[in-house]
């Protein structure tokens, strides 16, 4: 009866899965795999802050045609704010006003771009005036002086004296010139500045400009500076800190010139973070349309409705049901022991941060040596809380020894252990030396290569791009999972692992039926 | 994977199945506190009339423990241990006194202080599952049948019978052994030993999953072991599903040379080695007896059914 029961809500829910996707493909033209060809990069600038009563007025640079980008589709989540676009300065300006609010206001800038090396070329081609050079004070007079001279005499043309002054500002152990002109300088947004002003003293025409590196999932992203060094016919890109020549295509030019990126009155400064994601949103789009002249109104609701902040939070999410799929199959139909239902599906995630080898490397590092103080602990003989806490605080030391060490070694993958799950690995570590006094050190140890497996499968399965596409735009294959582990609560049949198990058992009971099959 | 189809042919019992056929709609969960806390199974086990090692006293609060001494007075030898404990863990076994100091099973020597200090840390659940608060249960000290000097390895042997509906259906004696240390867990490497549900005597045995014929440690001869008390013993084993209503259980019994067995605890998810030890799956046994319209009344007409339907056959018997 429940059996029954279980199989008709698993077939329902399945039915209404298979509807919903095979309608979004069949009607609205949702592609059913990933296409690389139509990538688009979604950005969004959320700018937020707190006013005291009464006006506000906000001035935001937004895209004005980068080079090497096509603004496919742009637009302003206002509230209740009147929104003006115009040009200031070289900088296109969305200003924002109201006449009355108060408390914590919430603004977006969104554009979706399509990469194009060939678009906008030409971008801020009119020649600029040759700047006036600067009354230097002393010594910082004499410093640029005998600078500009040495890098005159060692380069051929405004690009080669650029770099040559780049190199000579950016050694790692500048001579003295360098030095003086260097002193004092922190944020980044000082030190480009700093290179314009004593470019001018060679009466070279530069400015900083501010640019966004596309990265896919970035969440809490700021703009960058960069140098531009205007060579009497076009303005050459210059990667401050590195010397390098040219915009790397990944970089969105955003605006012009210095100075504080949002201009504010009515409140005291604005916090402003940029989100990049990398996704189909054109085809979306498309579908959109579509489905607007069907009179559906599915696509309002889909996952792509949300701002791409919540959008990316929610593409890590939805692998998660994959995830615990890939549990229930190890677990009921293999049979292999882990520690905790789903702390591998939490190590693969921290997984698909750390790339697997190194994410495996660790977590054994980490476990083993807490595993090793925890054995000491258990002498002191704690109260569960306390030890449990002390655990963690040793798994948190541990995690930041690792980092320490390995910055020093210049791995750089060593600061990717802070992604762990510290919790998770504490609870690992109470789990597996519970396990290992009770049941002994076999027992403990095939659990943890269990979990270990899981996790690794988990990973595998989590990091599919394909699958990661088709939960995010098909979110109703969520059902049809939930379908699968509702049947699988219901399995009785033998674990895999059983049959080895058992296997003196079968073994016996063959040769017994061979004695009588003999016999008779 | 020759033998997969072996498995299902002969009704072993899997852990799918044990859990979603048998533990999920025979156990309900409102019981588990009566198995999961030994003092609550011992006490319903008194009323009943089970025997049981006797309690001779509890110490439940901080406050009661300088009552330890009064209560351990009148005895030479006692066992402490937590009633949530689990793998043996937090048991301090005592044989006898020598002035104001207690003799362990160990030879050691211990304070009166250092046995206060042990019930502190029973009662602030170090030996507890999850590591909630507990309680220290002060008992009779088992004297083991002299059966079992050869065949087991320190530690404390016992007999596990699965009861489903109250028939026994199986029943296997778990000995410990070196690699086990000590401990009677199957998992460990302790030895279990099938046994004859109608004349109590050892059929075979197996340790880590392989079928042994002698004991690894001590090389006696394991099959034909007879269990005294046998009778007795699988009627109590019987008995104990009127207590927690447990439909689907394991009891582990002790042998006392003197008082015979004893019911030591129940298990609401008895493990699946003991199909091994027995050389036979469990799945035709639990559906003979699914079977049932009714099971009888009285554990003895119970523990008559299971040697009737689950023992050897006498001829057989004779013939060996």
């Amino acid at each position: 009866m429940s059996k029954l029961h279980v199989r008709l809500l698993a077939l329902i829910l399945t039915v209404i899965g298979v509807w919903m996707v095979s309608y979004k493909v069949l009607e609205l033209g949702l592609p059913l795999t990933p296409a690389d060809e139509t990538e688009v990069w979604s950005v969004e600038a959320r700018l937020e802050f707190i006013t005291r009563p009464g006006a506000v007025k906000l001035d935001f640079p937004i895209l004005n045609d980068p080079p090497g980008f096509i603004v496919i589709d742009e637009d302003f989540i206002s509230n209740n704010y009147g929104l003006a676009t115009e040009m200031e300065k070289g900088n296109r300006l969305a200003r924002w006003a109201v006449r009355r609010a108060s408390g914590k206001q919430t603004l977006y800038y969104r554009a979706v771009l399509y990469q194009d090396p060939e678009a906008n070329k030409d971008a801020g081609k009119s020649p600029p005036k040759f700047p006036e050079k600067p009354d230097y004070p002393e010594p910082y007079k004499s410093a640029v002086t005998s600078l500009l001279a040495q890098v005159r005499s060692e380069s051929a043309d405004i690009q080669s004296f650029t770099q040559q002054l780049l190199t000579r500002l950016n050694a790692v152990e500048p001579e003295e010139n360098a030095a003086v002109l260097r002193d004092g300088l922190q944020s980044p947004e000082q030190i480009v500045a700093n290179m314009v002003d004593i470019l001018a003293g060679a009466r070279i025409p530069a400015r900083v400009v501010y640019g966004l590196r596309l990265k896919d999932g970035m969440r809490h992203g700021r703009l960058e500076p960069w140098l531009q060094v205007h060579d009497e016919k076009r303005w050459l890109t210059f990667n401050p800190f590195t010397s390098a020549t040219g915009l790397p295509p990944d970089v969105v030019l955003w605006r012009y010139g210095t100075g504080p990126i949002a201009e504010i009155k009515g409140a005291r400064s604005v916090n402003v973070e940029f989100s990049v994601a990398r996704n189909l949103r054109e085809l979306v789009d498309i579908s959109r349309q579509r489905a607007k002249l069907v009179g559906s109104r599915i696509m309002d609701f889909s996952l792509y409705s949300l701002p791409i902040q919540a959008q990316n939070v929610y593409r890590v999410l939805l692998m998660i049901p994959l995830g615990a799929i890939v549990v229930v199959f190890m677990r009921t139909f293999v049979g292999i022991k882990t520690f905790g239902t789903f702390m591998p599906i939490l190590i693969a995630l921290a997984f698909r941060e750390t790339e697997w080898l190194w994410g495996m490397l660790m977590f054994i590092l980490i476990v083993a040596l807490g595993l090793g103080l925890r054995f000491y602990l258990e002498q002191l003989k704690l109260l569960l809380v306390p030890r449990l806490s002390a655990v963690l605080i040793i798994v948190v030391l541990l995690m930041a020894g690792i980092s320490v060490i390995g910055n020093q070694l210049g791995l750089e993958l060593g600061l990717s252990v802070a992604l762990f799950p510290m919790v998770i690995l504490a609870m690992t570590i109470e789990r597996m030396s519970l396990v290992w006094e009770e049941s002994g050190p076999r027992e403990a140890l095939t659990r943890g290569v269990g979990s270990l497996v899981v996790a690794s499968l988990g990973y595998a399965v989590m990091s599919s791009k394909t699958l990661a596409y088709q939960v995010f735009v098909f979110p109703e294959l969520l059902l049809i999972m939930l379908a699968i582990t509702l049947l699988a609560g219901r399995y009785t049949g033998y674990r895999l692992l059983e049959y080895w198990r058992f296997r003196a058992l079968a073994q016996e009971q063959i040769s017994q039926d061979k004695a009588v099959g003999t016999g008779s | 994977m020759f033998w997969a189809r072996q498995l299902h042919k002969m009704g072993l019992l899997g852990m799918n199945q044990r859990n979603a056929g048998y533990v999920m709609p025979h156990n309900p969960r409102r019981l588990y506190p009566l198995v999961d806390d030994k003092l609550k199974t011992k006490k319903l086990a008194q009323d009943a009339g089970i025997a049981v090692p006797e309690l001779y006293g509890t110490i439940e609060i901080e406050h009661d423990i300088p009552k330890l001494a009064s209560i351990v007075e009148k005895y030479e030898d006692f066992v402490i241990k937590p009633s949530q404990g689990s793998g043996g863990n937090g048991i301090v076994v005592v044989v006898g006194k020598r002035g104001d100091k207690y003799i362990k099973a160990s030879g050691d020597m211990i304070t009166t202080e250092a046995l206060a200090h042990h019930c502190s840390n029973i009662l602030n659940g170090l030996y507890s599952l999850g590591g909630s608060a507990d309680k220290a249960m002060i008992e009779y000290r088992v004297k083991f049948d002299p059966l079992f000097e050869h065949v087991s390895y320190r530690g404390v042997p016992d007999i596990r019978t699965i009861i489903f509906r109250g028939v026994p259906v199986a029943a296997m004696v778990r000995l410990p052994t070196r690699a086990s240390d000590g401990k009677a867990n199957l998992h460990q490497g302790a030895v279990g030993a099938g046994i004859d549900l109608r004349t109590g005597k050892t059929i075979r045995a197996v340790c880590k999953e392989r079928v042994i014929t002698q004991h690894p440690d001590t090389g006696m001869d394991i099959a034909g072991l007879q269990i005294p008390h046998w009778d007795n013993l699988l009627e109590l084993s019987a008995h104990c599903y009127d207590l927690a209503g447990l439909g689907y259980m394991g009891v582990d019994v002790v042998l006392d040379a003197e008082r015979g067995p004893l019911v030591l605890e129940l298990n609401a998810r008895p493990g699946l080695s003991i199909q091994i030890a027995n050389g036979m799956g469990l799945l035709k046994r639990l559906n003979k007896i699914d079977c049932m319209a009714d099971v009888p009344k009285s554990a003895e007409a119970r523990a008559r059914l299971g040697k009737e339907l689950f023992g050897s056959s006498p001829e057989i018997a004779v013939a060996s």
